[in-house]
């Protein structure tokens, strides 16, 4: 509908529009007549900046920054951009020198109302202004510049008007209704994200503080955004909208981001849905989870000055929300203790190894010493399993830049006693040592939904609770189900290299089965004899597969119902077998004459 | 019935035989499991394979017993991780209702068991071959022999 909608407005847009052309800074641009001055501009590349102005919302024209030098006929005025609507023959000049003083004279009124704010500092100094000779109001502590930014997304968008302007003059304030906080607000935080100044921050609008996104690549380090790229690689690379934070999906109203899409690709009516997809054969590649800490209080855990390996990736990453700077607190840590075989190797929990953290420890200790060359490096470990490839001469290299080993039994206790600022590791036999950061190397565990995928899939778990192969030697990537193969981590822990190797054996497999012409079929299938089957039709209600139907044959002139086997869906499990009372149907391989000749063999031996 | 093996009357302890079937995919697995993990269990059991342990007529039982197993156990999948489905499910169903007619013919019903052993459970098919083969020990020798 909305779609129709817009469809509309664009052709009515069309059949009006026409082109004008216009001059900006001596560069000639051709722009549809009635379009913002501002947009145009910036299209064109001038560079004008803006307090009040928002893609998404009706022009406002509050803060007067983004005045230009507008000649019409001859006459040169300055306007507002952002409010002002192109012309056929009009000449702009973004950066004259009228334009820049005045603008030098307004971010001294701003600044005169906001001397604290970091933002509009910023600004005032790009155009050379650091004082300000007007009066300093409010002892200097206000940092709203009255854009009405907030107040306009939250009319114009969220469709709420939760906050508002009160008072007049130099009084004029953003505040709630009667100052007092209400569930009317449903503390979406649009207004703290369209503020250009720390204003909405620092006042604490709504009263209550509105809830992060935790984001789910960032392992929470950092927050998202209701539309966002669920990681740098994801495949497609385009944004998902979480419609269970998502104003316009969870409330109405929003659609924020409509605006600043030039694709228009964004579409509100998109619904998830189940695709029933027939396939030949199945890779389970599902993966792992990790363990996690707070399982083992002695490590204090607080995801903060104790982190787990993976959030330490994220820390050290060049893409990640630190951009690459280890950093606790704001400061680099000095002492950084690693410790070893968290949640795994463990005989009350899991007995396994998790076989990669010994490397990735060490290469963590690597990335340390290489961003921080003079922090003290300890790892605790309890074996060193450094099995692959090149990865003993690593675990040498990473000793020889100065990483202290430490080993610890097993069973020796560890403790993480936070410290005032730092934290203290004890352990069994070694001084205690003071650690800026911990990095817990946590185990790698079977992921929550194994049991429901295990079922869905008629597959088996291990004792350890990762997928079970169909055999540990021979066939280390088939499952007892014909037709689906395990690939990576959902079978056990095992590195980036070993991964690869098991998904390619895998995706051979699958080939193996679809480059056949003929599929084979199971050979224990089961048979009817139609002289003794009575058609009583057992054998239907008990088949899973609804392998057997009953069939009309003439015996003998006479027209009788007797069962029979569809060999293509049949799976041989004997249950019919079972089932038969006169034992006409008997199942290949497994009949009643054969599994009884057995017993009877077993009367031998008893 | 032709007793091809001298009964070992005069043995001091009485080893019974048990019968086992064995689902091909969860206890038949578990059992190789238990061999190939060398985890010990008592060699009284006779594993007998049958695709699913749905397979198990009760017929079977019945015959195993009448030739003289002082035990018989029939094992599956665990509930839900039938490779058919539910072949452990009707295998139960006719277990239960089996051990019901077994107290009229004044068997104990205790000598048939099921179990669930998947084929992860090498530890336990020995635990249960363990527990069972005790069990048998204290009833004594299957009275049909």
């Amino acid at each position: 509908m909305a779609d129709n909608g817009t469809e509309k407005d664009n052709e009515k847009k069309k059949d009006k529009q026409k082109n004008v052309t216009i001059t900006i800074d001596g560069q000639v641009v051709t722009a549809p007549e009635g379009e913002i001055l501002l947009e145009v501009a910036q299209t064109a590349g001038a560079d004008i900046p803006t307090l009040c102005y928002h893609k998404a919302l009706a022009p406002y024209g509050a803060c007067r920054l983004c005045l230009v030098e507008v000649e019409d006929n001859g006459q040169k005025k300055l306007h507002a951009s952002c409010t002002y609507k192109v012309k056929d023959g009009i000449t702009v000049s973004t950066a004259s020198e009228r334009v820049v003083k005045t603008r030098k004279v307004i971010l001294e009124l701003i600044l005169a109302r906001c001397p604290g704010d970091e933002y509009i500092q910023q600004l005032a100094h790009q155009y050379g202004v650091e004082k300000t000779r007007f009066k300093i109001r409010f002892n200097g502590e206000e940092t709203c510049v009255l854009c009405g930014l907030c107040v306009r997304i939250c009319r114009e968008k969220m469709e709420k008007g939760a906050i508002g302007f009160v008072n007049r003059g130099w009084k004029r304030e953003v505040m709630l209704p009667f100052n007092q906080s209400s569930d009317y607000c449903m503390v979406c935080g649009s207004c703290l994200s369209v503020c250009p100044t720390s204003a909405i921050k620092n006042k604490n609008i709504f009263g209550k503080d509105p809830i992060l996104i935790p984001s789910e690549f960032e392992i929470g380090l950092t927050s998202r955004h209701p539309i966002y790229v669920p990681f740098p690689q994801a495949v497609p690379n385009t944004p998902v909208i979480d419609d269970t934070v998502c104003v316009h999906h969870t409330v109405g109203g929003c659609k924020t981001c409509e605006s600043f899409c030039e694709a228009d690709a964004i579409e509100f009516e998109q619904k998830e849905e189940v695709v029933d997809i027939d396939v030949g054969a199945i890779a389970v590649a599902t993966g792992f989870d990790l363990f996690d800490p707070q399982q083992k209080p002695e490590y204090d855990y607080d995801g903060h000055r104790v982190i787990t390996g993976l959030e330490f990736e994220r820390l050290v990453n060049a893409s990640g929300p630190t951009g690459g700077k280890i950093k606790v607190d704001g400061k680099e840590p000095k002492k950084v203790v690693f410790i070893q075989c968290v949640g795994s190797r463990d005989k009350q929990g899991n007995e396994y190894c998790s076989r990669i953290c010994c490397m990735y420890t060490a290469k963590q200790a690597h990335l340390v010493r290489e961003k921080i060359p003079d922090a003290a490096l300890t790892v605790y470990y309890t074996d060193m399993r450094a099995f692959g490839k090149g990865f003993e001469e690593f675990y040498n290299r990473v000793q020889r830049e100065g990483v202290t080993y430490k080993r610890r039994e097993l069973d020796d206790p560890i403790e993480v006693i936070p410290d005032g600022g730092t934290v203290l590791v004890k352990v069994k036999g070694y001084e205690d040592v003071e650690a800026d950061l911990v990095v817990l190397a946590t185990a790698v565990v079977p992921r929550k939904d194994t049991p429901a995928l295990a079922q869905l899939l008629n597959i088996n778990q291990s004792a350890d609770g990762f997928l079970l192969e169909a055999h540990p030697k021979l066939r280390p990537v088939d499952t007892f189900t014909d037709g689906i193969f395990l690939a990576g981590c959902c079978q056990s822990p095992k590195d980036i290299p070993d991964t690869v190797a098991q998904a390619s054996a895998a995706a051979s497999r699958v080939c193996n089965i679809l480059s056949k012409p003929k599929l084979e079929i199971e050979a224990t299938t089961a048979q009817v004899d139609q002289m003794l089957c009575r058609g009583c039709g057992f054998c239907i209600d008990v088949c899973p597969y609804e392998a057997v139907e009953l069939k009309e044959v003439n015996q003998f002139g006479h027209i009788v119902e007797v069962a029979e086997v569809n060999e293509a869906l049949c799976k041989g499990c004997g249950a019919c077998s079972a089932a038969c009372l006169s034992g006409a149907i008997q199942q290949k391989g497994f009949t009643d004459k054969q599994i009884l000749a057995t017993i009877d063999a077993l009367g031998g031996i008893l | 019935m032709s007793q091809l093996v001298t009964q070992p009357e005069k043995k001091p302890q009485f080893e019974p035989k048990i019968a086992a079937f064995l689902c091909n995919w969860c206890s038949y697995a578990g059992a190789d499991l238990a061999g190939t993990s060398r985890i010990k269990y008592p060699p009284n059991v006779l594993p007998i394979r049958v695709m699913c342990s749905g397979r198990v007529d009760p017929l079977f039982v019945m015959e195993a017993l009448r030739k003289g197993a002082d035990g018989v156990l029939i094992a599956g999948c665990h509930p839900g991780d039938c490779h058919y489905q539910s072949g452990n499910y009707k295998m139960r169903r006719r277990i239960l209702l089996l051990t019901k007619m077994l107290e009229q013919f004044s068997i104990d019903p205790r000598r048939v068991r099921y179990e669930f052993v998947s084929a992860s459970e090498g530890q336990k098919f020995a635990s249960v071959v363990t527990e069972f083969v005790e069990e048998i020990k204290e009833i004594g020798p299957n009275p049909l022999k």
